[in-house]
């Protein structure tokens, strides 16, 4: 069709473009000369060094920790405002303000927040808690990736949070009272009638979070660790190394990052199709 | 509700709201802040300095703030003219390999920025693209072309295409249709999902490195190289020059939507 000609070719040779380009790099082949011949070589190189299975494990951690708790925190923040009270319409401004904000935002302001001379550590000395700023505990560059997944709270919360609650609203509260007025607690009605209804709502921002916390790279470059680092930041600091087989192992990397991401999506996407939920 | 339930809703979104502000705190005292050293809570001295900086020619700050609205324009305006065709096609017609173009973009929203870049580099590279304004802009459609296209998508599923037949039967060419028929009834969602886009525009950090090559220097860019030099009120002052553009946009979709909230409307966990 014409009018999608245009989409189909800038999203076609954008997106998919650089991922076959980093594709056959990774396999040590030139796909715009055409040189080189194909080999696995940046793949065994990159799985054979620790480092590797390291940042695999602290990104998949980060994502896991900071998807699970927001959907959490979000589940109860989208009930909160589900409700009136004085003061309703502001938090959900906050909420909408905060969806606005760039990461790089979040991440600079965290990190003025919880390192060991931030604002808090501050509170914490004046309170009489600590008496330097190497008693505060590591909340950032700490290798429990604490602060990187406390930005990924506050910015996801309320994207989680605004996505339910215009779900909840959508569905309205007829079905709770009717289970109410059959004698159900209030913590039932929403463990047995309200939770299963919104259930795909949930599940699918969480998956969007987790794919993109996974993939993220200027969140952990400013709060995480040096080591291990998150994959998408491996990948960057082998690409621009000056050792120039590090551009194929970055280019193994790039593959594998987004064969995770695909494979996640695919397996909620079958998973959403098995149990008969709308995509 | 119980007195206590009420008490511990206050609480909790209090905590929420409070939580909320929380990064934005420092990020504003530092950029008032003439030297603010451990334990001090508040610096002992307040001066303008870090904002008159960020405002002078020398911080570079107003240039970048130039080069990322033309960037953000320009994706956006791109992004418009081959999104709306595109949105119209799949907000108002089923057609044969529909899911596939759904999941082609999708497929932007879910993928890593990364995945992509590190290949994309090397094209643009020999395309002579990199370290340009023009390649920075093609590479921000990757991220802002999506959410174009589902917004608008969702303004065409509602739109009457029985108008556009009766301007064409009164006589009016298809670009008269356009002007006076369809573009005034998409208008509003139009707006919103150009405002948006720009955001997503506005906010890219890795693709604009990758592709602009420390050579584009947008807010972004300028902010972070700041944060990494220990620059805290300089970095503070512009920070908050740069989440600028969002709040006016937040402010003006809310008014445009009228009660909904504005950020629903398509914008993503990025």
């Amino acid at each position: 069709m014409l009018m999608l000609a245009p989409v189909l070719i800038v999203l076609g040779g954008l997106c998919l473009g650089g991922l076959v380009v980093a594709l056959f790099r990774s396999l040590g082949v030139q796909i715009l000369t055409g040189t080189g011949t194909p080999s696995l070589e940046a793949y065994r190189s990159v799985l054979g060094q620790p480092e590797f299975l390291r940042s695999l494990g602290f990104s998949l951690y980060v994502a896991l920790t900071a998807t699970i708790l927001s959907t959490v925190i979000a589940v109860w923040a989208a009930l909160l405002l589900r409700q009136r009270f004085a003061g309703r319409g502001a938090l959900a401004f906050l909420f909408q303000l905060t969806l606005t904000l760039p990461h790089l935002i979040g991440a600079i302001g965290i990190l003025y927040l919880l390192s060991q001379s931030g604002l808090v550590a501050r509170l914490v000395y004046s309170v009489g808690l600590i008496d330097q700023p190497s008693q505060f505990p590591a909340l950032v560059y700490d290798r429990f990736g604490i602060g990187i997944i406390l930005q990924y709270i506050w910015k996801e919360v309320p994207f989680i949070a605004l996505i339910l609650l215009a779900q909840m609203q959508t569905l309205g509260e007829d079905y709770e009272s009717v289970a109410r007025s059959l004698g159900a607690s209030r913590w039932q009605s929403l463990r047995h009638v309200l939770f299963p209804m919104i259930l795909p709502g949930v599940l699918g921002a969480s998956v969007l979070v987790f794919a993109f916390v996974f993939g993220a790279y200027e969140v952990p470059l400013i709060l995480g660790p040096n080591m291990p680092a998150t994959l998408p930041v491996l990948a960057y600091r082998k690409f621009t190394d000056v050792d120039l087989a590090g551009r194929a192992e970055a280019m193994a990397l790039a593959v594998i990052i987004g064969a995770i991401s695909a494979l996640l999506v695919a397996l909620y996407v079958w998973s959403v199709r098995r149990q008969g939920h709308p995509a | 509700m119980t007195p206590a339930g009420r008490r511990l809703r206050g609480l909790g979104a209090w905590g929420l709201a409070l939580w909320s502000v929380l990064p934005l705190v420092p990020l504003v005292i530092w950029s008032f802040a003439h030297g603010w050293r451990f334990p001090d809570l508040l610096p002992a001295q307040g001066t303008l300095k870090a904002w008159s900086f960020a405002l002078s020619d020398t911080s570079g700050m107003l240039e970048s703030f130039g080069v990322t609205t033309g960037i953000a324009a320009a994706t956006t305006v791109v992004a418009l003219v081959i999104g709306l065709p595109a949105a119209r096609a799949l907000g108002m017609h089923d057609f044969r390999g529909k899911l596939a173009v759904q999941t082609l973009i999708l497929m932007p929203v879910l993928l890593p920025a990364i995945a992509v870049a590190l290949g994309l580099h090397g094209v643009f590279l020999a395309l002579g693209l990199t370290n340009s304004v023009t390649g920075v802009v093609l590479v921000h459609l990757v991220p802002s072309l999506p959410y174009m296209i589902l917004i608008l998508s969702g303004v065409f599923a509602g739109h009457d295409a029985a108008f556009e037949d009766q301007a064409r039967s009164l006589g009016a060419s298809p670009l008269q249709t356009l002007w006076h028929v369809t573009l005034p009834a998409i208008l509003p969602g139009v707006l919103v999902a150009g405002l948006f886009t720009f955001l997503i525009s506005w906010s890219q950090f890795l693709l604009t490195l990758m592709i602009g090559g420390g050579r584009v220097v947008t807010l972004p860019l300028l902010l972070f190289g700041f944060a990494t030099s220990g620059r805290n009120d300089l970095t503070g002052a512009i920070a908050l020059i740069y989440i600028l553009p969002g709040v006016v946009i937040l402010i003006v979709t809310s008014r445009f939507l009228s009660g909904r909230p504005a950020a629903l409307t398509g914008q993503g966990p990025k």
